[in-house]
């Protein structure tokens, strides 16, 4: 009985060991060796212009399906579900006045029962769409992408599209998957034990100038393991030392990004486990700025830290994400001003994603870190695009909110998105009253002034 | 595969809302959308702090009143039919519809409809009268500061 297993046995390892070989040389070739020159053979592009081709396919197909049960379909930019008019209170108020009484008013005296019409339906228009929960959640997509998880139009699928859908998730889940949690082991791995290497070195030139070859390159290999396909725009405005990089804020993926085109000193809080690991390896190699649980909470203390990094020139530029959580792409919500009262030239960069293939938006209430990672790894692909904006400074007479505000407008005009000014973290927590506070102060402002006003001619 | 609905909505559902409350296929959709977007429990119901979270509406003066107008008397949790009957009063009037039978029952965005929810706004014991104390009290929500001097309409 054992002889009749032994070759049979031998041929299987035989094979095993070639085309573990094969794999290994083909991703070497293909993926790691240009990773540490930085060079592109264009797979991904290429990848990336098939997908296409093949989700207008499958978007033309689910039309077609709808149009045959006389369906509209669901689609959430070119329909937009109410129209709101931008109309202030005192506008609106005395419209309605005019329009319901007699008498010829043109301010806005008193108290009318109808001004309720006003608060009530701005208070149902915000139930029905409103401008900030929705930045919390992925956004929606015209076309379909081959990918469950963003479907709603689930009634319209025909067989073709269900076989074309079943294959994708084999190569997704049986291929890309696998394929890419061997890169990013790879790239982490790499990243601790160079970095721990170069670490071992004096401080000095050759010190730095290794650094930032091994930072780049493990980068790289991650940007290869989430197949993510980059367009630097503007490299001329790159981040210069003793700068601060301030960038819109929609996943971690963001540092790899913007990682793997330069060097930056990051900042965060230390963590346990893995990523405490990489943050101390880090740290050996080039000085990032790490805090203490304890730490965060002294705003002196991190601003200290952060205006001594920056005097030193012959340190790297702090990259910072102002807005503090992750928003979903569509818009930028407020900057928090600490990093803007440092003094420094800011230099901003946008970020933005192509949602087609693959959402990269991180909703940290539905999903840990490693399920989001796994999610990234087998969608599609992370399409985005980088623009470097031209440096800023704070200008004479601006308080640090200004300046926030003006870098802040700036990023969301070159991505394309939504300016708000609400605060990123009502994601989590509530409104403060004090905004509730100004609503009414507008509304009895207005009733007192028309009063005033209509004692006016009574004092003459 | 985590679908964002945790359920769909039947094309029986669909038609019975749409003769009920009189809006399209499409817009059924998208509110049902937006419906299971504020729904974060996923239980199919809203609760009044789903809609609190709504910055927009918690600033609002009127905010915690135009919620309560979503909930009938003592409950809690509003599902998707409630849902799109409270929202329904807000739809704009179609001109084929100021024509129609008048022995047929009331559409619920008729004039009367739309002044009974701004009615029901002021009335807080909900007793279809706005007593002088109920509409003192939404004076104070709006924060007139010199109350003695407002007339009050015939």
């Amino acid at each position: 009985m054992e002889l009749f297993f032994n070759p049979f046995d031998n041929l299987v390892c035989i094979l095993l060991g070639i085309s573990f070989t094969v794999w290994f040389t083909l991703l070497l070739v293909f993926i790691i060796v240009p990773a540490i020159f930085g060079v592109s053979f264009g797979i991904r592009r290429l990848y990336m212009k098939t997908l296409l081709k093949v989700f207008e396919w499958a978007t033309l197909r689910i039309e077609r399906g709808a149009k045959e049960k006389n369906h509209l379909l669901y689609k959430p930019y070119s329909n937009a579900i109410i129209a709101k008019e931008p109309t202030s209170l005192e506008e609106e108020i005395k419209e309605i006045r005019r329009s319901g009484s007699n008498k010829d008013l043109d301010s806005a005296t008193e108290f009318e029962l109808s001004d309720i019409f006003y608060f009530a339906r701005r208070g149902v228009e915000s139930i029905m769409d409103d401008e900030v929960t929705k930045r919390f959640s992925a956004e929606e997509l015209e076309s379909w992408n081959l990918l469950t998880r963003s479907n709603y139009n689930f009634h319209y699928i025909s067989l073709r599209l269900t076989v074309l859908w079943g294959l994708g998730l084999l190569i997704r889940y049986g291929f890309l998957l696998p394929l890419r949690v061997t890169l990013a082991f790879t790239g982490v791995g790499l990243l601790v034990f160079l970095t721990s290497v170069v670490g071992l070195l004096p401080n000095g030139r050759m010190k730095n100038f290794l650094s930032e070859k091994v930072h780049l390159m493990c980068y790289r290999i991650c940007v290869r393991a989430l197949t993510a396909i980059i367009t630097y725009h503007d490299s001329e405005n790159k981040p210069k030392n003793g700068g601060i990089c301030v960038a819109n804020h929609t996943s971690p993926i963001d540092v790899i990004i913007l990682a793997s085109d330069g060097c930056y000193a990051m900042v965060g809080q230390i963590h346990g486990g893995l990523m405490g690991v990489i943050q101390r390896s880090m740290v050996k190699a080039c000085p990032h700025i790490w805090f203490e649980r304890s730490e965060v909470k002294d705003r002196h203390l991190v601003a200290k830290r952060l205006s001594d990094h920056v005097e030193d020139k012959s340190k790297l530029p702090i990259l910072i994400f102002p807005e503090g959580t992750c928003i979903n792409n569509t818009s930028v919500m407020m900057f928090k001003k600490g990093s803007f009262e440092i003094g420094a030239t800011v230099y901003p960069v946008a970020i933005k994603y192509d949602p087609r293939f693959g959402d990269a938006f991180w909703n940290s209430s539905k999903f840990g870190m490693v399920s989001y990672l796994l999610r990234m790894m087998s969608s599609w692909a992370i399409v985005c695009s980088v623009w470097y904006l031209p440096p800023m400074s704070r200008e004479e007479g601006e308080d640090a909110v200004q300046f926030a505000n003006r870098v802040k407008a700036a990023i969301a005009r070159q991505g394309g998105l939504v300016d708000l000014l609400w605060d990123g973290g009502l994601k989590r927590a509530k409104v403060k009253d004090t905004f509730k506070e100004e609503q009414q102060k507008l509304y009895s402002k207005m009733l007192v002034d028309g009063l005033i006003q209509s004692w006016a001619p009574l004092t003459d | 595969m985590g679908s964002r609905a945790s359920r769909l909505l039947r094309e029986e559902e669909i038609e019975e809302i749409k003769k009920e409350t009189g809006f399209s296929h499409s817009q059924i959709t998208r509110l049902y959308s937006r419906f299971t977007s504020l729904d974060k429990g996923e239980n199919g119901t809203l609760s009044r702090e789903d809609f609190q979270r709504i910055p927009e509406l918690a600033i609002n003066p009127l905010g915690d009143r135009i919620i309560n107008a979503f909930f009938p008397e003592g409950e809690d949790q509003v599902n998707f039919r409630g849902f799109m009957r409270t929202l329904a009063h807000f739809r704009p009037i179609e001109d084929n519809e100021k024509n129609k039978n008048p022995s047929a029952t009331e559409p619920l965005n008729s004039r009367t409809n739309k002044l009974l929810f701004a009615f029901r706004l002021y009335d807080l014991d909900r007793d279809d009268k706005i007593s002088r104390d109920e509409l003192l009290q939404v004076l104070e929500k709006v924060d007139v500061e010199q109350k003695m001097s407002i007339r009050f309409l015939h």
